[in-house]
């Protein structure tokens, strides 16, 4: 009979071996999920790991994880600070969309006028935009009691047919011969979030992305406030006892993780995307609720996972076209990927002992 | 504008259809949550359910099998959720999620085969007599079985949980596992068998949309509604007859709006379009005065430290 | 560090063995928005793609990515297509537009071919389908078979490819019906098969016998079979399991011939920039068969319209036509010309309800 044991305090081996044991495991389990479809499974995680690192044309796919992996940090930050305290935010793909059509439609109000302020002005609304779709749940859970999980999530929905709205009508280009989509930034150049550095994938949100993992690992670890949300999560009773105003904490992870999405959705439509259109939004809000918790809700763990992300997706495209592999199964193997790194995270905090006799 | 086109006795027999997935799904998670488990994973455990049904409905010819199927394949999926989180202890919402991604992603690999084929129909129940009743006969007996199944496993969750022993020991489990434990109640068990509970219930409510609704297969064809199931759940507190009525006022809304906007109900359609999600919303604010039915476990995980 | 450079530049060398021995076939991208197994738009694509293959057999390699959102990430598969090798690319969404324009100005010896977009390059053409020829034989069926005189008409979101198919329809409905009338509903979506179902419900509840739609699902073939006497039109492909009843006939997207003749053109070094917009002469829009359920007089004249518009001899949007407003569009005889109607914005005179802005 096999026991499991908790461990005092959480394995420090473990917790930086797991991941790696995690990805080992997905790479055999994958392999197999391969061969059963009929294509070399030596080849094909090669593909996915390999190529976009060190391949051909990694010069291309380097730059290109900081811009799939940017937005995943960014909101995973944001998330993360929430769900350590217990708030469950899981609409952040409404508040990346908000923050896009707040943030373009603040760029295309100036429009053709150029001017160094532009931008800035579109940060403060992107982030405003994020901040304010977040601040419903926020608001109706310190105000009512409502569950926020839910009026988040439906919120993700409302949030999408403004996306199609606006695409629509507001910000349609009305040099578009009357398609759906809003003009270019790209093409824009007070609005446009370019690359700092041509060919490097380094855009502003990017930059977002490093800032927020260092401002949260100082909160966490360094301000009082990162304190009272460890302790909250943790210890709820405790908590209210040394003072800690759960309304105050609620409204302030909320509109952060808000504020953050917001950004990040706002440096997406500058920059990579360039366009408001209908499908704008592809699931960066609800893939990021994974990354933070593959990061362990930990700023540099998110930092890792983020990227980690983006190179399963990076890698994914080139097994497709390469080898023919379906979408499909690089979802599975995505999948696996999260169950292992779940799964493993129990040699982590509990020892594994067999025992001699049953009891319970 | 003629509103005096929207029938009301078929738009009240339309949002029943409409409502069957949800009702089923969300039933499967209130007992789950019930039992102290959240599992965000019902969009995956649906979509393949839908494939299982369809996929064994197609081989067999028949769509009662093809149910049978579902069920079990919603129920299989779910016991990778017990791993990661009744063993390996994970965190369940994170697992939740990953067990909607892998299932997506599974569905469509064993659906590659059936795009574009017409399943078998499984015909409405045609009671002589009653079901020509005007009025209340297309409502309440001109339906699919499943249907009809949907509202009984209502009733029947209703009357286990209120009536029965099963009932208090779940119940127990899920509001305070540490107590169940203490009681002798095998808390992991119990909760394996909600969770597999869930996951059938669930594939009946993909197997619902693949087989009836729609009906045929396409990747990604459930579209959402799991997440609404778990709207839906909390959306009711936690009581199974709210939940049916959750059900079918969410597809009510949804069918309505299509109503309005075909009678030419001069409202902006993304405004009808997202009047489901803020009625909803609306509701909620309005339900939450009544905190007193989540279970005290729910997401926490349980582990027996003796 | 040196085991890892050394990796690296053997993976390099064999990178460029492959790039090598690829060096001699044509190699053929395709980017697409949903899943191959989408049964519709994608799917359609994909056949395409397909009969390239068997077309030119040894002599091509095709790839393709599915699932690929709009923006940032169609731009990276393209690049990625254009760095292994690929000759040429097929971008098979209108929101792969401004991506295709900008992977093709850093590609300058890579062809790309943008499906129903409007910008072009020197090495970037444009194609799409005058599905509105299809809609038009659609229309003359649906308006000759209504007895409720009431159709329903199903459309994702309202642009102008959707719009157009709408006024196609509904000119060539009245025309032989002057009492019909078109109830719309929005689904406001691409994909939502279950949605489409209760749009197919809600129309045939509301009295509609006829059912047109601009969604790819046969969600709506099978409530119109459950609902008894109602027609319907397959869209996108052929749909031919719900023939005879509910599915009359249907329009078909069929990308092959172009494909494959692009293809050519690659291989014979005589590629070019080109605007094309085809129809049933080229033979990208197909109509499906009608079906016995169709009246033999009806399916003859149907039949005669595809025929003329085959020929050239007969235009869908031919005065005199007015829009929706009263005010004067196209005068007698009048045909309109193709930079109005790729950005049709507008209804013609006689349907109800506005367009959602």
């Amino acid at each position: 009979m096999i026991v499991l044991e908790k461990r005092p305090q959480p394995s420090k081996v473990w917790s930086y071996a797991t991941p790696l044991v995690a990805v080992l495991a997905t790479m055999f389990f994958g392999g197999v999920l391969f061969a059963i479809l009929g294509k070399n499974p030596v080849e094909a995680i090669g593909t996915i790991f390999w190529e976009p690192l060190f391949g051909e044309f990694s010069f291309y796919y380097r730059p290109q994880l900081l811009v799939k992996g940017a937005p995943l940090v960014l909101i995973a930050i944001g998330l993360s600070l929430g769900f350590r305290a217990g708030i469950w935010n899981i609409g952040a793909e409404g508040q990346y969309i908000m923050g896009a059509i707040f943030g373009a439609g603040a760029g295309l109000a100036f429009y053709p006028l150029e001017g160094w302020y532009i931008f800035p002005i579109m940060v403060l609304a992107g982030a405003f935009g994020g901040w304010l779709w977040a601040m419903i749940p926020a608001f109706l859970k310190v105000r009512f009691g409502t569950n926020e999980i839910l009026v988040s999530l439906m919120l993700v929905y409302v949030a999408e047919q403004m996306l199609a709205s606006v695409s629509l009508g507001l910000l349609k280009n009305p040099e578009g011969f009357g398609f759906p989509g809003s003009r270019n930034l790209q093409s824009y150049e007070s609005a446009h979030n370019a690359e700092l550095i041509a060919g490097s994938g380094m855009h502003w949100g990017v930059v977002a992305a490093f800032i927020a993992v260092i401002f949260a690992y100082v909160l966490l670890n360094r301000h009082m406030l990162g304190f009272h949300i460890r302790l909250t999560g943790e210890a709820p009773r405790a908590a209210k006892f040394a003072g800690v105003n759960p309304a105050r904490l609620i409204l302030f992870c909320l509109g952060l993780a808000g504020a953050l999405a917001g950004l990040a959705g706002m440096f997406e439509v500058s920059g990579p995307a360039g366009v408001v259109s209908i499908d704008f939004n592809v699931g960066y809000g609800f893939t990021a609720i994974i990354v933070a918790f593959l990061g362990r809700l930990h700023p540099v763990g998110i930092l890792l996972a983020g990227f980690l992300m983006a190179l399963t997706y990076i890698g994914g495209e080139i097994a497709q076209s390469q080898l023919g592999l379906p979408a499909a199964a690089i979802q599975v193997f995505q999948g696996m990927l999260l169950f292992f790194l779940l799964a493993f995270d129990l040699l982590t905090n509990f020892r594994i002992r067999a025992a001699r006799n049953e009891v319970a | 504008m003629d509103l005096g086109e929207i029938n009301p006795v078929l738009l009240v027999a339309s949002l029943m259809v409409a409502a069957t997935p949800l009702l089923l799904a969300a039933i499967g998670e209130l007992v789950v949550e019930k039992a102290g488990v959240l599992n965000l994973g019902v969009e995956g455990m649906m979509i393949v359910g839908a494939i299982s049904g369809f996929a064994i409905s197609v081989e067999t010819g028949s769509p009662w099998l093809g149910f049978i199927a579902a069920a079990i394949g919603g129920a299989v999926l779910s016991l990778l959720f017990v791993l990661l989180t009744q063993f390996a202890l994970a965190n369940q919402v994170a697992s939740g999620l990953a067990l909607t991604l892998f299932g997506l992603g599974f569905s469509a690999l064993m659906g590659q085969g059936y795009v574009g084929i017409k399943p078998p129909s499984m015909g409405d129940i045609h009671i002589p007599v009653i079901s020509d009743i005007p009025v209340i006969g297309p409502i309440l007996f001109q339906h699919d079985p499943i249907l009809y199944l949907g509202i009984a496993l209502t009733a029947l969750v209703w009357a286990v949980l209120k009536y029965t022993r099963v009932g208090l020991i779940l119940r127990a489990v899920g509001e305070n596992h540490d107590a169940a434990h203490a009681l002798g109640y095998k808390v992991i068990k119990i909760r394996i068998l909600a969770i597999m509970f869930g996951g059938a219930c669930a594939g009946l409510g993909g197997a619902y949309i693949s087989l009836i609704r729609v009906p045929q297969w396409t990747e990604g064809m459930t579209a959402g509604v799991g997440w609404i199931a778990l709207a839906l759940v909390v959306f009711a507190s936690w009581k199974p007859w709210r939940v049916l009525l959750g059900a079918y006022l969410f597809g009510g809304i949804t069918v309505l709006q299509l109503n309005l906007q075909a009678a030419g109900v001069a409202i902006p359609v993304e405004y009808l379009a997202m009047s489901p999600y803020i009625i909803t919303i609306l509701v909620l604010v309005i339900l939450s005065a009544d905190k007193s039915s989540a279970p005290a476990s729910l997401g926490r995980t349980f582990h027996a430290s003796h | 560090m040196k085991f890892t450079s050394l990796l690296t530049s053997a993976a390099m060398v064999l990178g460029l063995a492959t790039a090598a021995v690829a060096e001699d076939k044509t190699k053929v991208g395709f980017v697409y928005v949903g899943p191959v197994g989408d049964g519709g738009w994608t799917y359609e694509h994909d056949k395409g793609r397909l009969a390239v293959e068997a077309e030119f057999g040894d002599k091509v390699e095709t790839v393709f990515v599915e699932s690929v959102p709009e923006g940032p990430d169609a731009e990276r598969v393209m690049t990625q297509m254009a760095l292994e090798g690929a000759d040429l690319i097929f971008t098979t969404s209108f929101g792969y537009m401004d991506p295709t324009i900008n992977v093709a100005k850093k590609f300058p010896n890579v062809k790309f071919e943008h499906a129903t977009g409007y910008k072009t390059a020197d090495n970037v053409s444009v194609y799409s389908a005058r599905f509105y020829e299809g809609r038009a034989v659609q229309g003359h069926i649906a308006g000759k078979m209504t007895k409720s005189n009431t159709i329903g008409y199903i459309g994702s979101y309202p642009i102008p490819e959707v719009i157009r198919g709408i006024n196609s329809a509904y000119i060539h409905a009245k025309k032989v019906n002057p009492d019909v009338e078109f109830k719309i509903v929005w689904a406001y979506t691409w994909f939502d098969p279950a949605k489409e179902a209760d749009a197919a419900t809600v129309l045939i509840e509301q009295g509609a016998d006829v059912i047109l739609q601009h969604t790819d699902s046969t969600a709506p073939q099978a409530a119109a079979q459950e609902a008894g006497n109602v027609i319907t039109f397959g869209q996108a492909s052929d749909m031919s399991e719900y023939a005879p009843m509910p599915r009359v006939s249907s329009i078909i997207d069929n990308w092959a011939p172009y494909y494959i003749a692009r293809t050519q053109a690659v291989m014979d070094g005589s590629w070019e920039t080109v605007n094309t917009w085809d129809g049933i002469a080229q033979g990208m829009v197909e109509i499906g068969e009608i079906s016995d359920a169709v009246p033999a007089d009806v399916k003859e004249e149907a039949l005669a319209m595809k025929a003329a518009m085959a020929a050239g001899d007969y235009h869908p949007f031919t005065g005199p036509l007015k829009k929706q407003d009263g005010s004067d569009w196209l005068a007698e005889g009048e045909v309109a010309d193709d930079g109005t109607l790729a950005g049709m914005n507008f209804y013609v005179e006689g349907l109800e309800g506005e367009i959602p802005q």
